[in-house]
């Protein structure tokens, strides 16, 4: 057991402060992912080697070797400082790693650098209506007439699909293969003829995602990434890689931070929260659970450094648990305002902008989200403790 | 940076595993929990020759000098076994009371014969992190009266006796005045019961105080702690092993959603639970600041989490799980009986939100 990262990491520790530090004032505060400030953010990043640290330069990155450490170090010191690690969204986080593993040349050449720059924001086309859990069952079909496939179907929960340039999408290409082996990857822009975006308001009131109907859609035959048919193993490469970035334990810690707080403030009949035992104690029942989350997740980063295994059970309840508990934990905020946990949007005595509520309700968003806590359980379970599968119903 | 057991903590691990599965099935359990020896002498002789009890004791009393990450490893093998051995008191807590407020002849005294198995003792310390109704033990005229309860490893020669003021004793089994009764409990593996002195003379340990007092409760409660993680993971081993071979409406029962959910659960549930036992007994080891807060978590979390544990894996295995004849329930009431000790779940978390400055 040693929890220490060592002297060079300290220094590099402390070489992020100083920028930080020095440099805070040119961070966006908000915005979305056009925003000219983010952007500029984003470029001087990626210019230190504090954003597309490993991507190679020849793509737009900033060429380091892979270093977990570092990245930790990057993520806590900005996520500290409350200073924005620069832009995220589908297109970095998922499709970048995905082109770098299974896209042609000419593929990194022609989007990576423009998607790390900000200049292409990606929306990703997975779940469908009558495809969700299982998402292999997909149905949007892609037909190729002479040098482009012609797409028609509907996807469903696509975030930012309407401020997306592009769309990385899986599509069924062969219908009579099994339901895994039918499916390929395409890349196409979102303003391609046939293409409607209709926001679907979820329950905070906000219009996070979309349905997107495909009608006859038109891409050039070569946006395909991997080959026909092996869509499923390219949207894998990252699909592991979701789950576990939706609950880290940090976050929670900030979170149960401030709580903390607001029940030191809060008063009834003139007692504070923090001093009325029944919600002291779900205070600290919440604490003990983020605690053995962030030791948890000690034991993942240092297994993922020392190429420890038998970690595999471990890293399958890491999404579970980490929603379940920023729910639980969001819900006690509401409880400990008592009515005026109830307020919402234009409400005059809104506390920290109705985050409470809006996590509450988001995050049982992300229990479902992300494959479901009940889809996690059939994993962990399956894959995790080697119990038996469901049979399969015929014709499934 | 490395968070985890070592290669010599696997070893050890590999070693007790080893050790207690070939000299400690259930039918030797069993048999203790039905016969009238209150020792399970074999057992105690063998791990004492694997020098389990010499653990925390400097090499050069007797002992190996590691830390209580390692004794956690042994504990959580001993809870993984239901052994009906001595092990909490006997290893960490006397030696570390020895340690941390002994004079050194008594350190000389005492550690070697502790380490190698040559004298048994017993924690009587439970009154530290709460003395229910007359309990308590009194130091006047430097003899003690009282009524200590639950004592750890209570088949013993002498006890670490605690007094209501910090004080530490070491209260000898042939002592004038001393009453020692067994109390009856749900767990069989491990006898407790308590200690009535009246004028009895102690041998006390001079540096005690409140502070080493609060170590000794972290020390006990982070292995309870492992004790109780070892018997529910052996549990949610036993519960897929049975789902995975009864076969019920023509299926292994452990294909139907709702059993391996339950199993899925306890899985969720356990990861964490061991990351944090690794965690608060290395902050334990480092005297970290977090050490304290840390270690009542622990115990808080870790009691739910077995508690939740064993209740799920009896339902997996249905109505034999309520039998004496799977023999589950040793368990189950294992985990029962290290929820209250030193200190109830609802009781750490107060003691948690003290550490953290949350009380008024």
């Amino acid at each position: 057991m040693d929890l220490n990262y060592g002297p060079r990491y300290d220094a590099f520790r402390a070489e992020v402060r100083s920028f930080i530090q020095t440099h805070r004032h040119r961070a966006p505060r908000a915005g979305g992912p056009r925003d000219a400030t983010a952007k500029a953010w984003q470029r001087l990043l990626i210019e230190q080697g504090y954003a597309a640290r490993t991507i190679p330069r020849e793509y737009g990155g900033a060429g380091h070797a892979p270093d977990l450490l570092e990245s930790r170090i990057l993520a806590e010191e900005f996520s500290q400082a409350r200073v924005s690690p620069g832009l995220g969204g589908q297109g970095i986080n998922m499709l970048v790693p995905t082109l770098l593993e299974m896209g042609t040349e000419a593929q990194k050449r022609e989007f990576i650098a423009p998607t790390l720059n900000g200049d292409i924001v990606w929306c990703q086309g997975y779940s469908e209506p009558g495809a969700g859990s299982d998402l292999a069952s997909l149905r949007t079909s892609a037909v190729l007439d002479g040098d482009h496939w012609v797409i028609n179907g509907q996807k469903i929960w696509t975030s930012t699909a309407h401020l997306a340039d592009w769309i990385f999408c899986l599509v069924r290409t062969e219908p009579d293969a099994p339901k895994h082996k039918g499916i390929s990857f395409l890349l196409f822009r979102m303003d391609t003829p046939g293409i409607e975006i209709r926001p679907l308001v979820d329950m905070t009131m906000n219009a996070n995602f979309n349905e997107v109907f495909f009608t006859d859609v038109r891409v050039p035959a070569h946006q395909i990434v991997g080959r026909r048919g092996e869509g499923w193993k390219v949207a894998n490469v990252i699909l592991r890689n979701e789950r576990n970035s939706l609950a880290d334990p940090n976050i929670a810690q900030a979170r149960l931070n401030a709580l903390t707080d607001l029940m030191r403030a809060e008063t009834v009949d003139g007692v504070r929260l923090i001093d009325q035992p029944q919600y002291l104690d779900r205070l600290m029942r919440l604490q003990g659970r983020i605690l053995a989350m962030q030791q948890h997740d000690l034991r993942l980063l240092s297994a993922d450094l020392n190429h420890t295994t038998g970690v595999d059970l471990a890293r399958l309840v890491v999404k579970m648990q980490g929603t379940e508990l920023r729910h639980e934990l969001e819900l006690l905020g509401i409880d400990v305002m008592g009515e005026r946990g109830l307020a919402y949007g234009g409400h005059p005595q809104l506390q920290d902008e109705g985050s409470w509520q809006v996590h509450y309700m988001y995050y049982l968003g992300l229990i479902i989200g992300g494959g479901t806590n009940q889809i996690q359980k059939n994993i962990i379970s399956e894959r995790g403790l080697g119990m038996p599968r469901e049979p399969q119903l015929a014709g499934a | 940076m490395e968070f985890g057991l070592s290669a010599e903590q696997q070893l050890l691990r590999d070693t007790l595993d080893e050790f207690l599965k070939a000299r400690c099935p259930l039918t030797r359990v069993r048999q203790f929990a039905d016969g009238p020896q209150d020792r399970a002498q074999d057992l105690m002789d063998g791990l004492a020759e694997l020098g389990v009890f010499g653990l925390i004791t400097p090499a050069d009393q007797g002992g190996t000098g590691l830390g209580l990450l390692d004794a956690c490893v042994v504990a959580e093998a001993l809870g993984h076994a239901v052994a009906p051995v001595p092990f909490i008191a006997q290893a960490v807590l006397v030696p570390l009371a020895l340690l941390k407020a002994g004079t050194p002849e008594q350190q000389g005294q005492w550690l070697p014969e502790l380490a190698s198995g040559k004298r048994w003792v017993g924690a009587a310390v439970s009154e530290l992190a709460g003395a229910r109704g007359d309990a308590g033990v009194r130091m006047q005229g430097g003899r003690l009266s009282g009524v200590a309860r639950y004592a750890l490893d209570f088949a013993a020669e002498a006890w670490l006796v605690a007094d209501q003021d910090h004080g530490l004793h070491l209260v000898r089994a042939d002592a004038p005045g001393l009453t020692v009764r067994r109390l009856e409990t749900i767990d069989r593996s491990r006898p407790t019961g308590e200690l009535v002195l009246a004028n009895v003379a102690a041998e006390t340990l001079p540096g005690a105080n409140a502070s080493v007092c609060r170590m000794l409760l972290d020390a006990g409660r982070i292995l309870l702690a492992a004790d109780s993680l070892g018997a529910a993971s052996n549990m949610l081993d036993q519960a897929v092993a049975y789902a995975g071979q009864r076969v019920q409406f023509g299926r292994a029962i452990g294909s139907f959603q709702a059993v391996k959910h339950l199993c899925a659960q306890a899985a969720a549930d356990l990861e964490p639970a061991r990351a944090l036992l690794w965690g608060a007994a290395h902050a334990f080891d480092e005297q970290h600041d977090s050490a304290h807060g840390m270690a009542c978590h622990l115990k808080a979390h870790v009691s739910e989490v077995a508690t939740s544990v064993a209740k799920a894996t009896t339902e997996v295995h249905g109505g034999m799980g309520f039998t004496d004849l799977v023999g589950l329930h040793y368990w189950f009431k294992r985990i029962g009986f290290n929820r209250p000790m030193l200190g109830s779940p609802e009781r750490l978390r107060v003691e948690a939100a003290r550490a953290a400055g949350l009380l008024g």
